[in-house]
């Protein structure tokens, strides 16, 4: 049997709506994953170096203060700078279109947006950390 | 009110009406009819369901008449047809140029209040400069570094004429001071000052999560800041106890109003317990509530919400002043309920909830945006949502008359359900210890999260239709209205501005002045007026912030409240 998914959700940022990721991180736990809620104002650093520590398949981040396009880019060269650009990042919250493709670009994952179901969410986790799964034994 | 005989009459007829009615049920398979906040409603409502007193006591203690306890009615006698609601339309972003043009604009166009949105690092203490402000400068309101920062935005309005209110929390009592610091310096005395301030701090460590100093201290903040008020700002509300972002984080209907009612009873305990005289401060306490989609139920919900508090201002805290009795309050219309999706059916959605609130009483209202969901308001979405007031206000006839729902079988039965529901979280507040206890164990915060997750789950289980998202979805939809940017120039100009003022101020008075600051905060004083002396001396939002901290700490959340359900 394939080992549980292991997610770190964290805010960054100045921004403390916290409603969204709480339900994301209810559903995903719900959805049978083990989810690490590191909380609100957490730095690229301490979101890092917790994900690192507990050993996480995937980081999930929420920001609805637009602050996306700084934030983003500062955890994906937090990642590299500790090597651990093999977790996967994707996030959530209110981020325009031409952005969202933008931070797709960059090397986040996957970015949804408002009205997005938590299915979608988990269903996407699924597949993408299977797909590394096996990545992982045929290497 | 109705004889019992009459009602034994009405008990028979309903059970023949219900024979009847059965036969049209047995037809269809039907879904459950529940509320937004997941309480079941009833096919029909009837005298039988209002509460029955044995005499016309009952009328005067529940409901009675508009502008007399227990004010279920209205707080006013005349309502609408004297005065209408005050449109007031939030705003701010960017610099304090643009958020200046936004609020002559506003004014120009019929807004008849200013209310100041201003952004994360200003919410969290935190000056332009400071590097945990990146990105987020100007992005979610206006960016306030110093007192020049409220010269420009307040420039050309006359402070004398205009009311206005400011969305702050934590840092609360510096920006009224800089107001006051901008008044003083047009020459307008603080006494003429009209506005409201929200300073809820209570409901930050609930819902909203802008908060900076552990609770005590907070509230030292507050009853200074009200002292001061009371004496030298007289019109001016001090704190404006919000129920807005309880219900954006989650609550339901009655955990909106338990929970924002349990805070505000809170300050009052608090300030009385400073020795301030409950009916010297209570006058200019207000309220501010959501209007979410439930249109019936939100109605219920603030006219239970005068209910109650006036018979707790009287019976509990003793308050004799009629003015002490009267909760007063601002709307919003629900952001949460907003859709990304058709984003221009968030006009209709607001529309609705903009009425329930005008049918509900309410003294000023804010109508979202058809954006929200996207970014900030554009300019076109921000008149829409005000023209949507005025449409109300001058095209509906709602305003002819003093709360037309009275009597309504059903409204009074959701008013009455609405306050026995609410009694029986005080209660349990209560038992826990206190509004203080439960943010510190967690409880309000858990009860969110859950009533969040539940209403969520409904939806993805098609048991709530939430148009445009999980029903009638366009195929391969494209945004196609126009959205607002903040330009990332705002950050640099900003970060440059406050580093000027800075270094051009009279450092030795504002140094004095911080200094003064530490001291009142470690000690003995009123803080509000060390404050006040800073803001004059052009020391920024997070100069004072940072001697808070080092005085009183800051606070973080409890692995308790961060449960998620």
């Amino acid at each position: 049997m394939d080992k549980k998914i292991r997610v770190l959700l964290a805010k960054p940022g100045l921004d403390g709506h916290d409603r969204g990721i709480k339900v994301i991180a209810a559903a995903f736990r719900d959805a049978g994953f083990e989810v690490i809620y590191t909380g609100l104002r957490q730095t690229p650093q301490m979101i890092v170096q917790a994900a690192i520590e507990e050993d996480v398949d995937a980081i999930g981040v929420s920001i609805l203060s637009g602050a996306h396009m700084t934030l983003f880019p500062a955890i994906l060269d937090e990642m590299k700078a500790k090597n651990a650009s093999d977790i996967l990042l994707f996030g959530g919250g209110i981020i325009p279109e031409d952005d969202k493709q933008e931070l797709e670009k960059m090397g986040v994952t996957k970015v949804f947006t408002p009205g997005a179901p938590t299915d979608a969410a988990i269903s996407f986790l699924k597949e993408a950390i299977a797909g590394r799964q096996s990545d992982e034994k045929i290497m | 009110m109705f004889a019992s005989k009459f009602l034994d009459k009405l008990k028979a007829r309903l059970a023949d009406w219900n024979t009847t009615a059965e036969k049209t049920r047995q037809k269809k398979s039907l879904p459950r009819f529940f509320t937004v906040s997941g309480v079941d409603i009833d096919e029909l409502y009837t005298p039988l369901d209002i509460k029955q007193g044995h005499d016309d006591e009952h009328y005067w203690n529940e409901i009675g008449l508009p502008g007399e306890y227990p004010y279920t009615r209205g707080v006013h006698h005349t309502m609408y047809r004297t005065r209408l609601w005050t449109m007031r339309q939030f705003a701010g972003m960017g610099t304090p140029r643009q958020t200046n043009e936004r609020f002559k604009y506003i004014l120009k166009q019929g807004g008849t209040g200013l209310s100041t949105a201003f952004d994360l690092p200003t919410l969290m203490g935190y000056d332009s400069d400071h590097p945990r402000s990146l990105g987020e400068v100007g992005k979610c309101g206006v960016a306030v570094d110093t007192l020049a920062d409220m010269e420009i935005i307040f420039d050309g309005i006359d402070l004398a004429e205009v009311s206005t209110s400011m969305t702050i929390n934590s840092p609360a009592s510096m920006l009224l001071a800089m107001y006051i610091a901008v008044a003083e310096k047009k020459g307008i005395p603080s006494e003429k000052l009209r506005g409201t301030l929200q300073n809820d701090i209570l409901k930050e460590y609930i819902a909203q999560k802008e908060f900076i100093f552990p609770p005590r201290p907070s509230i030292r903040l507050i009853t200074d800041m009200m002292d001061y008020c009371t004496k030298h700002v007289p019109q001016w509300n001090t704190i404006s106890i919000s129920g807005y972002h309880i219900r954006e984080a989650g609550a339901t209907a009655v955990q909106e109003l338990a929970y924002t009612l349990a805070d505000g009873f809170q300050y009052i305990e608090s300030a009385i317990e400073t020795g301030q005289d409950v009916d010297e401060f209570a006058p200019r306490l207000s309220y501010f509530f959501n209007a979410h989609s439930d249109f019936f139920e939100e109605i219920a919900k603030y006219r239970a919400a005068r209910r109650i508090f006036a018979k707790r201002m009287k019976n509990k805290y003793g308050a004799k002043n009629p003015k002490s009795w009267l909760l007063r309050f601002h709307t919003q219309t629900a952001g949460c309920s907003l859709t990304a999706q058709q984003p221009e059916n968030n006009i209709t959605r607001t529309a609705i909830q903009a009425l329930s609130a005008v049918l509900g009483g309410t003294q000023s209202l804010h109508t979202n945006s058809m954006d929200e969901t996207l970014a900030l308001p554009s300019e076109k979405a921000a008149l829409i949502a005000l023209r949507t007031q005025q449409v109300i206000a001058y095209e509906t006839g709602v305003a002819n008359t003093v709360d037309p729902l009275a009597g309504s079988y059903f409204v009074e039965a959701l008013t009455d359900q609405m306050e026995a529901e609410c009694e029986k979280i005080f209660a349990e507040i209560e038992e826990r210890g206190g509004v203080l206890e439960c943010i510190e164990q967690g409880y309000f915060q858990r009860e969110l999260a859950k009533s969040a997750y539940a209403h969520q789950t409904e939806l993805e289980s098609n048991e709530r239709v939430i148009v445009g998202v999980n029903k009638f979805v366009l195929d391969d939809e494209k945004v196609d209205i126009p959205v607002l940017k903040i330009d990332r120039a705002v950050e640099q100009e900003q970060v440059a501005f406050v580093k000027k003022i800075r270094a051009e101020r009279d450092q030795g008075r504002a140094q004095q002045a911080l200094a003064k600051l530490r001291e009142v905060a470690d000690g003995k004083g009123n803080t509000f007026e060390a404050i006040l002396e800073c803001s004059r001396a052009y020391v920024s939002v997070g100069e004072m912030c940072d001697v808070l901290r080092e005085c009183w700490g800051e606070y973080s959340e409890s692995a308790a409240a961060m449960q998620v359900s």
